[in-house]
């Protein structure tokens, strides 16, 4: 232990002991009356100022930042009062960029590479989704409708910041270039998943692409985004933390801890929900009363912005500022994306049980995200629709060829089951782990499927 | 020279009650009531150096001199300053917390690395969970550890397994959860919980209680340290009555691994924290009064624990008594007494037996009534050797 550190906790405890000796007492109450008179002075200039306390305004602690003024009637803040946040868009409906709009003015390759996640993404979830119905995986989720809320923050993102997900969001991983064989393993749980087959299909992860593994627990990221981004505000790494939910999530006790942590404790953070209008079958309606998602960032102090989910540019232009003003400013910043969940909730779910097909068939039709930048693509003449056909042909053919792949690898050996509890194996893990060897070695015909393990 | 620089601390050592003579402000007296006697630890000479330089001796022997708090407050302010990427936060501790385990912090190392959260226990751990993935050393306070069910989803469904369902490619190895548990005698209902059986539950977390401020010191410094989520426990009771001296270098005690206080050869009495004074004071009762030699062994580890130690001492004793201030239903003892008669069958005199709280919530008025005493722990003793 150096000098220097011994005679600063030799400080330091004397200081401490001091705290309970007469002398700081003493102290403490010269201390006392010198503040009560500093006070009353203060009082003083401030009534001299005419802004003491009950004459011009009020200046209670508890609304110290905002400095509201008195008013002499009782009037209540109505929630309903006029229409909600607005919705931000680049795009029409036709895909052209709208006058006034921003352009952000992508090169092509970079469009292209939006573009092609997309409709990866697609043809995945298409190819995975059946796969389950088959039985070859035992879960699976879609993204269908939500491709440009993920891949237009995705895209807007330096590829360092640290992605905190909830499930439904595969095309940010893909869009970092997590290969397709990878999502494979971890559906399979074979042993080449990273996550070592140990959680259900679609809690990806990936260190190396700053994607910390989903967990299936809803909100329970959102608070823990927030001490990274402080942790990283400390290590100023000029990255910033950005944490997906969605507007189910939100209801959780995490998501209200999370928002009001990010603004006291000034973290760069971008919170963005992806509002698809239900969770499970719970309609929002039932999920919320005020205006959605973003008229709380407001209360909690957090900069928000509403965009439309289904327009990229819009979703890619909101988030590039959001996450500009959070690394910039230290604050955090809440991009609430409205879109719909055009597919069921997972394999577990048959949403025709608690919504229309009508409902469904229009946002298929009118609010697709992929067609909508296919639209602007073809506009700017950087793909035709010959050409669409031909891209969902050769991504079938590789999601297939990297789906038979994993499909065919063998799922890690027993001892994966009982590995990383710890950092190292306890004794006690360790004789569990060994019982269950001698088990199968006497019982090895009494379980189905051993030949697939890895011994 | 290892002798006589032991030689010079004994000397040393014995200032301490003189200097607290002198200052008897300092001096905070044990509650009348207390339904423990504290006994100072002798440090181990191994855990640290305690050579000083001639300057500030006085002083210094003055200093070894350390409360519960102090010795906490001792093990964060060397973690700050050996550490630059550690930072404590959670309800006032930027002040110096309700208990003062963290006075002086703030001025010290700044407003960044000490702090205030907003009131929420949930967002407390969570927010550790997630600095520490990033590789910060998060040190969270749970103002009562009555307050830490709010954040028990955050622990046991997200801290506990962090490494395992990512492969270990993500980890929450650097965050420590410290809280004030146990009785304290006027707590009541959420101000006296022992709430270690319910993470004990929970594979992937470590469970640490301290029984006085020498081993305080050097347990959360390993918890700090550990490569894993843990939770220190720290019995309240203790904060300004168990005065001990403690070494002023940083040292660390073992995780896992139970301590042997008091060698024996007729019972073996288990238990952790502020109970295992009442342990000791009975183990002293049974010997004046009944001739009966106690092993009294203090786990410190709740999770993982010392299965070797607690075994070893069994089958030497054949009787086992463990006691936790906790209720007694599905309490650790229940863990104890299981996994002892499992090991232990053929050496085994008599059932383990356990005297532990009632299955009651924390009374106010009626604590002398629930608590495991040293009469009820002296009475189950008897019993227990008369088997
Ligand atoms: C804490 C918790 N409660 C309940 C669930 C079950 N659950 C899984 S997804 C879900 C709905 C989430 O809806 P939302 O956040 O809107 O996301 P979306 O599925 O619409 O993308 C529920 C209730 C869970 N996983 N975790």
């Amino acid at each position: 232990m150096s000098l220097q550190y011994k005679i600063s906790i030799l400080i330091f405890n004397l200081q401490n002991q001091l705290l309970q000796t007469e002398m700081f007492r003493y102290i403490h109450k010269c201390a006392r009356s010198t503040y009560r008179t500093i006070h009353s002075l203060r009082q003083e200039l401030l009534k001299a100022q005419g802004c003491a306390y009950s004459t011009s305004s009020p200046n209670f602690p508890g609304s110290e930042h905002h400095k509201p003024e008195w008013t002499n009637t009782p009037n209540f803040i109505l929630p309903e009062r006029g229409s909600g946040i607005p919705v931000y868009r680049v795009l029409g409906d036709d895909g052209a960029v709208i006058d006034g709009a921003t352009n952000p003015q992508l090169s092509k390759d970079e469009c292209m590479h939006m573009y092609e996640t997309m409709v990866t993404l697609n043809v995945m979830d298409k190819i995975l989704y059946e796969a389950q119905r088959h039985g070859r995986i035992s879960f699976y989720m879609t993204n269908f409708g939500e491709e440009a809320t993920q891949v237009g923050s995705a895209a807007a993102l330096d590829a360092k910041d640290l992605i905190w997900g909830q499930y439904r969001e595969a095309g940010v991983l893909m869009y970092r270039g997590f290969p397709l064989i990878q999502f494979m393993h971890q559906c399979y749980g074979n042993r080449k998943d990273i996550g070592k087959g140990r959680q259900m299909p679609v809690h990806y992860g990936a260190k190396d692409l700053h994607f910390v593994t989903i967990s299936s627990t809803l909100g329970t990221q959102m608070p823990q985004a927030v001490g990274s981004a402080y942790s990283y505000k400390m290590q100023g790494n000029g990255q910033c933390v950005v944490c997906f939910f969605g507007d189910g999530a939100a209801s959780e006790g995490d998501a209200h801890g999370a928002l009001n942590f990010a603004a006291t404790l000034e973290c760069p953070i971008v919170f963005i929900c992806r509002n698809n209008g239900y969770a499970i079958s719970t309609p929002t309606h039932e999920q919320y009363r005020g205006d959605g998602i973003a008229s709380r960032g407001v209360g909690y102090g957090v900069a928000t912005l509403r965009v439309n989910g289904n327009d990229i540019f819009a979703v890619y232009n909101g988030v590039k500022e959001a996450r500009e003003m959070a690394v910039r400013e230290n604050r955090p910043v809440l991009v609430e994306a409205m879109t719909y969940r055009i597919g069921h909730h997972s394999t577990s779910d048959d949403s025709s049980a608690y919504r229309s097909l009508d409902e469904i068939s229009y946002w298929e039709q009118e609010g697709n995200p992929t067609k909508k930048l296919e639209a602007y693509l073809i506009q700017q003449g950087y793909w035709t629709s010959e050409q669409t056909e031909q891209m969902l042909k050769s991504k079938r053919k590789e999601v297939l060829t990297a789906f038979a792949e994993a499909e065919n690898e063998k799922i890690g050996p027993m001892t994966e089951a009982y590995n990383d509890v710890y950092d190292v194996l306890p004794q006690r893990i360790q004789r569990q782990l060994e019982e269950t060897k001698e088990h199968f070695r006497k019982y090895k015909d009494k379980y189905s499927n051993l030949d697939k393990f890895e011994s | 020279m290892a002798a006589a620089s032991t030689a010079f601390k004994k000397l040393i050592g014995n200032f301490g009650p003189v200097l607290r003579r002198c200052f008897p402000s300092v001096q905070v007296q044990v509650s009348r009531n207390a339904h423990f006697k504290f006994v100072e630890d002798t440090p181990d000479p191994n855990l640290g150096d305690n050579s000083f330089f001639s300057l500030i001796i006085l002083i210094e022997m003055y200093n070894r001199e350390k409360n519960l708090v102090q010795s906490i407050a001792d093990a964060l302010d060397y973690t700050l300053a050996q550490d630059p990427s550690a930072i404590i936060f959670g309800e006032d501790v930027a002040f110096g917390g309700v208990f003062r385990c963290t006075v002086g912090l703030e001025e010290k190392y700044g407003k960044q690395r000490i702090f205030n959260t907003p009131i929420c226990e949930q967002g407390i751990v969570a927010f550790g969970i997630g600095a520490a993935a990033v590789g910060t050393t998060a040190i969270a306070e749970i103002q009562f550890a009555d307050y830490i069910f709010p954040a028990f989803d955050q622990l046991v469904n997200e801290g506990a397994k962090f490494r395992y369902r990512s492969g270990n490619e993500f980890d929450c190895g650097r965050l420590t959860v410290r809280a004030p548990c146990g009785a304290v005698g006027h707590g009541a209902l959420y101000h006296s919980q022992s709430v270690e059986a319910f993470f004990s539950h929970s594979p992937g977390l470590k469970i640490v209680v301290p029984r006085g401020p020498i081993q305080a010191k050097g347990l959360l410094r390993s918890c700090i340290q550990d490569d894993n989520p843990c939770l220190f426990f720290e019995p309240k009771v203790l904060y300004r009555s168990a005065i001990e001296q403690v070494p002023v270098d940083d040292y660390l005690v073992p995780l896992s691994q139970a301590d042997v206080v008091r060698e024996g050869s007729d019972v073996t009495m288990i238990g952790y924290g502020t109970q295992l004074h009442v342990l000791k004071e009975v183990a002293e009762m049974a010997q004046e009064q009944l001739q009966v030699s106690c092993e009294v062994i203090d786990l410190q580890t709740v999770l993982p624990w010392d299965e070797d130690t607690v075994y070893k001492s069994v089958i030497k004793t054949g009787k086992c008594l463990v006691s936790h201030e906790a209720p007694i239903t599905s309490g650790f003892g229940a863990e104890l007494a299981a996994s002892i008669q499992s090991e232990c069958f053929l050496h085994l005199e008599a059932p383990v037996v356990r005297v532990c709280g009632p299955d009651t919530p924390f009374p106010h008025v009626y604590e002398q009534f629930i608590i495991p005493d040293k009469w009820r722990c002296l009475d189950a003793l008897k019993k227990l050797v008369d088997y």
